[in-house]
């Protein structure tokens, strides 16, 4: 910087102020072309000659109002935040030691998926498991035994045949094919109401429809008793939950009341009834004209999970609303599976066109998800057609039912059935009077419940058992109280005849009696803990 | 089976087939009803054949069919139940002595029935027009560069934001005056009768005013296999999207849409007849979860099947992509253990991620020193408030990211994951099949052992044209999964056809059956992918994504765009999916191809001559040349001396926008895949 002489330094000086001047002016001159800028320098002026305070404070709020508008609108650290330099942090990032991913299986999940069992071949009333044996096979969902209809199966042969499998793509993106608009028009027809949309699997249905219409600040009056893919939903959804004793109508009009008297000073929320057709975990079914009429007199939407029932109850299989003579319309929201007694694959939801076309755009599983297999559709399609134009196949399902029921529910000392007369998932829960004399808790329940099914199979008779499935702690809308009371699933079918079902009712009785008489299950010949 | 040659001599174009830009980019026919739709196969020929000569046609023939047996040849993919016309040359095997035969029985006209039964495979399933036309998907080692995202002149990015003003401004006047002359339109939107509106006017206030205009574009119904070509059924509307009318007619359309990556939406073939003997033994449902007794011989053989092929020891299969994320989160890890997802992460790993009852927190995009600050942090700082440590920490990646074409930078993961002792969890629902020279995702991409990953996780639905998912993992994870994942107690299990066609897919890519069809497939979709990136970038547009993706989104900015862009495409008879605000970024809507196995280097052409002539429409091309693209450097420069030629020359610093010609493109194209995209 030495070399600097003086006079290029004052040259320098003066051209700076020259240009600063310059710039001055400019900026001047552009600023007085703005509109408005000539009254901003005179209220300023103004305001500084009459108080120069004011002119301050307003500068340091402008100043604040800019801050404040450039932060971000949430604070990045709570005031919890401990700084930590970065070798602090590598030691402990040394000293952390994860879980692993999972823990150990429990001896009962050990046992439980030894004996699952695997089926060698087609899947039907008589079925063959990998042990090489031929069992009688109450388990499934084959109500109508739609499995082995070589109807159906031509049918999908068909479709596949001209569409393939898999529909490669989700439904908004060119995976509506002609064949989802038949199976939604189909159901909507069948039930009658406006619209239908069609979900790729059933289990994921409601988890989804709930979500799509309960946002924040609404509120769903929920059984109690309601099964776990609603439960996925409720905890998904953001909405407030409350509870109400499973199918007890005086405690749903309670909890409505109750509900509507906390609204009343608040904005007008939507207001939602969760329940079950058919309960999956109880059996029985909903009084569904005092729903609509509470729904109605309490200004609440209904949706109704007909997962259960449809396909089931009614003269034609169209589910509880023609099993109660209610007009479908007067559901909100109709949830369904076509994945049990339909036995193709995917879920629906019926309702008006608004309430159908809302999901197409915001049901999570089903704008990003891909649409159901073609033939699955197709087969929906087929099978429901089937039940409307040959309803005798219900009523030897009945029939069978009432078979199966006269051999266990009166005559067995040990459990009742506490499912609905026409359904055809038995629940066969233990008697209160067996659980409260040997204090069984609900583990002990379980291990015994599945001894019974052990002792079955061994017989040649497959059932199963209700599985249970805790929900994670601390989610949205648990329920604390709720104990799933464990109990047996029989799951009666067409495809057996009227003495066979007698046969297998005979074997499970015994079964139950062998189990509950032996000497090592008054308490429990499994391994403890679980 | 016996070898045969291609079908279709024409549609076999070799690497100096060049189009004259004069050429109609594709044969524009009209919408014709069903009846006729299976003449339309015909005239699906590739641009510019109309113009070759009778001479060049047998030439062209002659070398396809000689190539073909000179290369290994690959079995035409077909049904095998076909009885084909004879063709003296259909005996002919390498090395036999009738090679010099005349070629002329080639043109023996096949009876309608047989012609129509070869259109149809066909359309599911292009012919490889030449053995040069496959490409191995593998990295080239070092570290995964980020792909560079160009950014068009400011001029597009701001009309972009005022188009969308505009289309608010206008929303909000069109509501001003329809709440008050219309109300109908608005009722579901009102407080009636005591019930709370079942939708939020400001939340349908996109959908009603922005989506509305656009709807023609989304959920265009189809029909049959949404293989090489796609058939829509044509519909109108006559109230602006509100309703749509079917026509009665239906539309062929090349297929850019659908997630076939390799093209195994076939009705016919081995994979269609091994579902088609499965339905007649099995039926169609297995009509139980697989906890009760859905678990048959086929599920534990396909689950067998899939945990060999992605190199892990155990694996279950579900019935919906979708359902496996959202149940698998939950059973993995819960309250005290903390999720960190990338922020593209699809919908499902939310979704699971929420119902999981763990902490979620998110890094940028892709973005390794993001992803460690995060990391560091998080094990720093451990819970929020109590500060206890985590349980444990589940990083949650994709391994190709559906709308961005990015794959995730595995490596740069499995470095981090040596330091802070994280899990992971990679969703390979695009990936798999997609990617890698066999075929099996992110893992055999990057040559890496599956081991090093804890969890992977994909869906069937796409490379396997069947349906569902799996995870894989080690057998004890696998095992605990089984008793507490809820779709596999609650869930519907994969019905047998949809198991009979992943095992009879992953047969075949594993060349168990079809040998060489697999490998095929694999090649096609790789050399499909990078000479349809290549070329876009050459033509100028901005293309985002890694050069191997199947995904290939160009970048449209202004909202009106994609409507005209989809338009012109359809009317070009190709169908593409359109994405805009809210599944992207608002200024960076896009259009995206997904290219499959199914599609040949015509197809591909199709697209760029469709592409070029859009893009000059719509002013599309707006590459600055710093994503690739770039002039070919002159004879005797690499690659490794570019960066010096270009000090020599004072090129240093220069980008020139790339614009090539159509033809240009198409000339240099194959060769030029298969070196570094540049």
């Amino acid at each position: 910087m030495s070399f600097f002489s003086a006079p290029i330094e004052k040259m320098d000086l003066q051209d700076a102020q020259k240009l600063m001047e310059r710039s001055m002016h400019e900026i001047t001159n552009s600023f007085q072309k703005v509109p408005g800028s000539a009254m901003l320098i005179r209220y300023i002026q103004s305001s500084y000659q009459d108080d120069p305070v004011r002119s301050a404070i307003e500068l340091i709020l402008v100043i604040f109002f800019v801050r404040y508008l450039l932060s971000p609108s949430y604070a990045t650290h709570s005031n919890n935040f401990v700084t930590l330099s970065e070798e602090e942090i590598d030691d402990l990032v040394d000293e952390w030691t994860p879980e692993p991913l999972v823990a150990p299986q429990t001896p009962f999940e050990e046992a439980d998926a030894e004996r699952l069992p695997v089926i060698v071949g087609p899947t039907g009333p008589k079925t063959k498991l990998s042990n090489g044996r031929t069992v009688t096979n109450l388990a499934s969902y084959n109500f109508y035994n739609f499995v082995g209809n070589e109807q159906v199966k031509e049918k999908a042969i068909q479709t596949l045949r001209t569409y393939g499998v898999g529909p490669c793509g989700p439904p908004q993106f060119y995976g509506t094919q002609d064949v989802h608009m038949k199976t939604e028009a189909d159901i909507a027809s069948c039930l009658g109401t406006e619209g239908c949309i069609v979900y790729a699997q059933a289990f994921s249905t409601i988890s989804s429809v709930i979500p799509a219409f309960c946002k924040r600040g609404d509120v769903i009056v929920a059984d109690r008793a309601v099964n776990y893919a609603i439960r996925k939903g409720l905890q998904i959804c953001r909405s407030t939950i409350r509870y109400y004793e499973h199918n007890d109508m005086e405690d749903l009009e309670r909890v409505l009341q109750k509900v509507v008297k906390e609204q009343a000073k608040k904005p007008l929320t939507r207001r939602f009834i969760v329940t079950e057709g058919l309960s999956e975990t109880v059996g029985d079914g909903v009084n569904l004209p005092k729903l609509v009429e509470l729904k109605l007199r309490y200004k609440f939407r209904l949706m109704l999970d007909e997962t259960w029932s449809f396909g089931v109850l009614g003269r034609t299989g169209r589910g509880l609303t023609e099993a109660q003579n209610v007009d479908a319309s007067q559901v909100d929201m109709l949830i369904g599976s076509l994945a049990g007694p339909l036995c193709a694959g995917g879920g629906f939801c019926a309702g008006t066109n608004d309430i159908v076309e809302h999901q197409r755009i915001t049901a999570a599983s089903y704008t990003y998800s891909a649409a159901l297999p073609a033939m699955l559709a197709t087969t929906a399609s087929e099978t429901l057609n089937m039940l409307q134009s040959n309803p005798e196949v219900l009523v030897q399902c009945r029939e069978n039912i009432k078979t199966m029921r006269a051999q266990l529910d009166p005559r067995s000392d040990w459990v009742h059935c506490t499912s609905a007369l026409e359904n055809p998932v038995m629940l066969l829960v233990l008697k209160a009077d067996v659980i409260n004399s040997r204090r069984l808790s609900i583990g002990e329940q379980e291990r015994v419940l599945q001894e019974c099914v052990d002792e079955t199979l061994a017989n040649g008779v497959l059932i199963t058992r209700l599985k249970s499935m805790p929900v994670a702690p601390g989610a949205n809308g648990k329920d604390e109280q709720w104990k799933l009371q464990p109990a047996l699933k029989i799951c009666i079918t067409t495809g057996l005849s009227k003495k066979e079902i007698e046969k297998a009712g005979i074997t499970i009785r015994h079964a139950i009696t062998k189990v509950l008489t032996r000497k090592t299950s008054s308490k429990l010949a499994l391994p403890a803990g679980s | 089976m016996p070898q045969r040659i291609p079908r279709n001599p024409f549609a076999s174009s070799t690497t100096t087939t060049v189009t004259t830009p004069s050429d109609k980019p594709a044969p524009r026919r009209p919408s014709t009803s069903k009846g006729n739709r299976l003449a339309q196969f015909f005239t699906t020929s590739p641009k510019g054949k109309e113009q070759q000569s009778a001479q060049a046609a047998l030439l062209s023939a002659v070398q396809a069919q000689q190539q073909y047996l000179l290369n290994n040849p690959s079995p035409h993919i077909s049904a095998p139940s076909l009885s084909l016309p004879t063709i003296s040359l259909s005996t002919a095997k390498a090395g036999e002595a009738n090679m010099d035969e005349p070629p002329t029985t080639l043109f023996q006209p096949p009876s309608v029935a047989e012609a129509n039964k070869q259109a149809r495979i066909d359309a599911q399933f292009g012919p490889l027009g030449a053995q040069s036309h496959r490409y191995v998907s593998k990295h080239m080692g070092g570290e995964l560069a980020e792909p560079i995202i160009d950014e068009p002149p400011y001029y597009y990015l701001l009309t972009t934001y005022i188009s969308y003003l505009v289309l608010i401004v206008f929303g909000h006047v069109r509501d001003f005056f329809g709440k008050r002359f219309k109300p109908d339109h608005y009722r579901h939107l009102k407080d009636a009768n005591g019930y709370a509106a079942l939708n939020s006017d400001f939340d349908n206030f996109y959908v009603r005013r922005l989506k509305l205009r656009i709807d023609d574009c989304f959920a265009r119904p189809i029909t049959g296999v949404p293989g090489r070509y796609i058939t829509l059924i044509d519909r109108k509307t006559s109230d602006f999207n509100r309703n749509y009318q079917f026509t009665g007619t239906y539309t062929e359309t090349l297929n850019m849409s659908s997630y076939n990556y390799l093209g195994f939406a076939q009705s016919e073939g081995p994979c269609a007849d091994a579902v088609e003997e499965t339905i007649k033994k099995y039926g169609i449902s297995a009509v139980s979860p697989r906890a009760d007794c859905g678990t048959t011989d086929l599920a534990l053989e396909v689950e067998d099947k899939i945990a060999k092929f992605v190199g892990k020891p155990s694996a279950m299969v579900f019935s919906m992509g979708f359902a496996t994320n959202a149940s698998s989160f939950p059973a993995l890890v819960s309250k005290g253990s903390l999720i960190i997802s990338d922020e593209l992460n699809h919908a499902s790993i939310r979704v699971g991620a929420r119902l999981s009852g763990a902490m979620i927190t998110s890094f940028k995009h892709n973005d390794m020193a993001d992803l460690e600050k995060t990391l560091r942090e998080a094990i720093s700082q451990g819970q929020p408030r109590t500060h206890r440590p985590w349980k444990k920490i589940l990083l949650v990646v994709e391994g190709l990211y559906s709308m961005e074409g990015t794959m995730c930078d595995l490596p740069g993961i499995l470095k981090l994951k040596k330091r802070y002792k994280f899990h992971l969890f990679v969703d390979e629902a695009h990936s798999i099949g997609a990617l890698g020279p066999r075929g099996r995702g992110v893992c055999d991409y990057f040559g890496i052992d599956p081991a090093e990953i804890d969890i992977l996780m994909g869906t069937l639905t796409k490379s396997f044209g069947a349906n569902g998912g799996y995870v894989a993992a080690d057998k004890h994870i696998i095992d605990k999964l089984r008793a507490t994942n809820a779709a596999t107690i609650y869930g519907e299990s994969p019905t047998p056809p949809v198991l009979m066609q992943i095992l009879s897919a992953l047969k075949i890519i594993n060349g168990d059956i079809v040998p060489g069809q697999g490998e095929e497939r694999l090649q096609r979709i790789t050399f499909n992918s990078r000479y349809l990136r290549l070329g876009l970038k050459r033509l100028g547009f901005i293309v985002y994504g890694h050069d191997d993706s199947p995904i290939i989104p160009i970048v449209l900015y202004n909202p009106a765009k994609m409507p005209a862009f989809s338009h012109e495409m359809l009317r070009r008879k190709i169908s593409v999916v359109i994405v805009g605000y809210p599944a992207t970024p608002l200024v960076s809507s896009r259009a995206r191809f997904c290219v499959s196995a199914a599609h040949n280097k015509d197809d591909m052409d199709r697209v760029l001559a469709a592409c070029d002539e859009i893009g000059n429409v719509l002013q599309l091309k707006f590459s600055t040349g710093v994503a690739g693209g770039a002039e070919h450097l002159p004879d005797g420069v690499t690659p490794e001396m570019e960066k010096e030629w270009q000090k020599a020359n004072g090129l240093q610093g220069i980008v020139t926008p790339p614009r090539w010609t159509l033809r240009e493109v198409i000339a240099n194209g194959v060769a030029d895949v298969k070196q570094p995209l540049r």
